[in-house]
């Protein structure tokens, strides 16, 4: 198992190089000209030294070279600056460099990621506590009238997109009945009960949408594994010892049905990031969703290359954690 | 001696019956697949048919008509510029449902040909593989918004604005999602590999381009269908997300996610601007998925028949 987990963190960098290579060879190859929307009146000669300030006369490969050096050298070692308080060499380091705000591109998406971890892992752990029970249900009684509706309406979640079910909820809870803001305000700060209600109510909104997606997908997958494993012989043998139907159902059941929906859970966080964007957009959140929106719209290469590289980073590692996961929790499977 | 037209007559004899015909027996039995095919047909005619009987042109300015709801003259209302909802959601259902169609039919032929030649050639295998996990591990909605972004003014100049990016996002739609048809369809060529039919069709000599086109391809057409009901629905969504966003089709060249996305800034004044679209996206998304669970349910020879 170690080794395996060794084998495929070291097979995890080669791939992270070559997408961070792909990324970067998409923006630079774009006929775009990220001084283009400056003012037309601005001489050529001042655009160059715009460039050149921009570090955009360097060759190609010299710039993914000192991409690659302040992502993975000297950001890493900043960040281990600050938590542990040491100091490594001369703190002289260049960094990733916004080019809107001119400010380092992880101190921003450090301030951003608060509000998405809040609203993404909320709306996670909604969906996975509505999915789970909907799933059991659906499989023990099946086609029983609670299954009927249940899987309509997850495939229904399944379908109906995020910023569909996003606007309709604004158009009715916002606009029709006022019950919540349709804006989320990410400067509001918990210190009591009244402000912690109102915190509440606005996050109400997103968690619910996202949640709802969310559930619709993993509910679906927990019924099918629930259905797989009732039909097992083990299933019978644990009910011909005479357990209670509570007992076969809940610990022999489930515990083994988990096993695929924890690894399909584990491969939905990326996902869920990806989709944050368009709820974030909808709830107008000042998250990382929202971040990339903004840097793609005003040309910003730096921001965008870091935060696409690391929903990469996302996918790799949760991918990683799926298939070890499932050679933990599956002593069948065995990598080694 | 007993005449063979007498026994046949006895043991019920049916005459032999195309596969295609037991599938839609099947596919029948299953009522929301049914449901959505009608659904989905009743879309098609109310996009492309629609036009001839509604005639009023979806970019028309009737200024009276401004922010108007829903009447007689314009049964979904008008926008702020006095357009007849009714007839952009035909043009906008036009263009939704041409992306999806398309930007399936592209993730599937590469899906298909990556997925044939990899569970073929074994030689190719590994290599396409790592190719297909590698592109699993792109962040494809972040990516896509930057390949637009990045790339649609250049394309705008070239094929015009509307076939530029039409263009654009069928190919990016198309290039990001044809990894799990790859899959399948490679997981079923090699199990069909090893079976007698193809053991026989080798012996005789058969080359390589024929065995796939006669042999292999026929067999994975199931998988493949179930692929492209999904590639639609994905397709259709990932189309309005982007016009949703802001990065998809002009405003003055409707898709659905284009007229939802525009609708939201009147959500107050007219909330039916948002409904119509939204309704008619999920509603179209749900018709094919369910298509495609009666068409999965319907191609499973162990179900069927049963």
């Amino acid at each position: 198992m170690l080794t395996f987990t060794l084998r495929r963190l070291l097979l995890a960098i080669p791939t992270l190089l070559f997408i961070s290579l792909i990324i970067f060879l998409i923006l630079d190859l774009a006929p775009s000209d990220p001084t283009a929307s400056l003012p037309l009146t601005i001489p050529p000669e001042v655009r160059a030294e715009i460039r050149a300030s921009l570090g955009l006369d360097e060759p190609m490969v010299v710039r993914f070279a000192l991409w690659l050096q302040q992502f993975f050298i000297n950001e890493p070692l900043n960040l281990l600056e600050q938590w542990t308080g040491l100091s490594f060499g001369d703190g002289d380091r260049t960094r990733v460099i916004s080019w809107q705000t001119r400010s380092p591109v992880v101190d921003i998406i450090a301030q951003r990621m608060p509000q998405t971890l809040w609203v993404v892992g909320t709306s996670y752990v909604v969906g996975i506590l509505i999915a789970v029970p909907i799933g059991v249900i659906s499989a023990y009684r099946q086609y029983s009238w609670f299954d009927q509706i249940g899987t309509f309406v997850s495939m229904l979640g399944f379908s109906v997109p995020t910023f569909f079910t996003g606007v309709l909820f604004i158009v009715i809870f916002s606009v029709q009945l006022g019950w919540f803001p349709s804006v989320y305000d990410t400067t509001h700060v918990v210190t009591d009960w009244a402000s912690f209600v109102v915190q509440l109510k606005q996050i109400i909104m997103p968690v619910m949408v996202l949640g709802l997606y969310n559930a619709s997908q993993i509910s679906r997958f927990m019924r099918a594994s629930m259905l797989d494993n009732l039909n097992q012989d083990y299933v019978r043998t644990a009910r011909a010892k005479g357990m209670t139907e509570r007992v076969v159902v809940l610990i022999h059941v489930l515990r083994n049905s988990m096993i695929p929906v924890v690894t399909v859970i584990a491969l939905g966080v990326p996902q869920v990031f990806g989709g944050a964007i368009i709820t974030e957009q909808v709830f107008k959140v000042n998250g990382l969703g929202q971040l990339l929106i903004v840097a793609i719209q005003s040309g910003d290469i730096p921001t965008v290359q870091t935060l696409t590289f690391i929903f990469a980073v996302l996918i790799v590692l949760f991918n990683l954690i799926a298939d070890v996961l499932y050679g933990v929790l599956d002593p069948r499977i065995r990598y080694d | 001696m007993t005449d063979l037209a007498n026994v046949n007559e006895q043991q019920g004899y049916r005459a032999p019956r195309n596969q295609w015909w037991d599938v839609w027996d099947q596919f029948k039995t299953h009522k929301g697949a049914l449901f959505g095919l009608g659904f989905f047909v009743f879309m098609l005619l109310f996009v492309y048919v629609g036009p001839y009987l509604w005639p009023i042109d979806a970019t028309y300015i009737d200024i009276r008509a401004r922010n108007q709801g829903a009447s007689w003259a314009h049964p979904m209302g008008a926008d702020q510029l006095g357009r007849d909802t009714l007839a952009r959601m035909m043009a906008g259902g036009r263009t939704s449902i041409a992306v999806g169609l398309t930007a399936m039919a592209l993730s599937l032929l590469l899906g298909t040909f990556v997925g044939v030649i990899a569970g073929y050639f074994k030689k190719l295998d590994g290599p396409l593989m790592r190719l297909t996990d590698l592109f699993l591990a792109l962040p494809l909605l972040p990516l896509l918004l930057v390949i637009i972004m990045l790339f649609r003014d250049t394309l705008r100049s070239t094929f015009g604005p509307e076939n530029g990016i039409f263009i654009l996002i069928v190919f990016v739609i198309g290039i990001t999602s044809w990894m799990q048809a790859a899959r399948i369809v490679r997981g079923d060529v090699l199990a069909l590999k090893e079976r007698e039919f193809v053991l026989a069709a080798k012996s005789i000599g058969t080359p390589s381009h024929r065995m796939i086109t006669r042999h292999v391809l026929p067999n994975v057409m199931s998988p493949i269908m179930v692929s492209a009901t999904l590639g639609i629905a994905n397709a259709i969504i990932t189309e309005s997300a982007l016009s949703f966003l802001g990065l998809g089709f002009p405003s003055d060249y409707p898709t659905w996610g284009r007229l939802l996305f525009d609708g939201t800034e009147w959500l107050q004044r007219n909330p039916e601007r948002v409904i119509w679209p939204g309704l008619a996206i999920s509603l179209t998304v749900l018709s094919v998925n369910y298509i495609g669970d009666g068409l999965r349910d319907a191609l499973d020879p162990r179900i069927r028949g049963r």
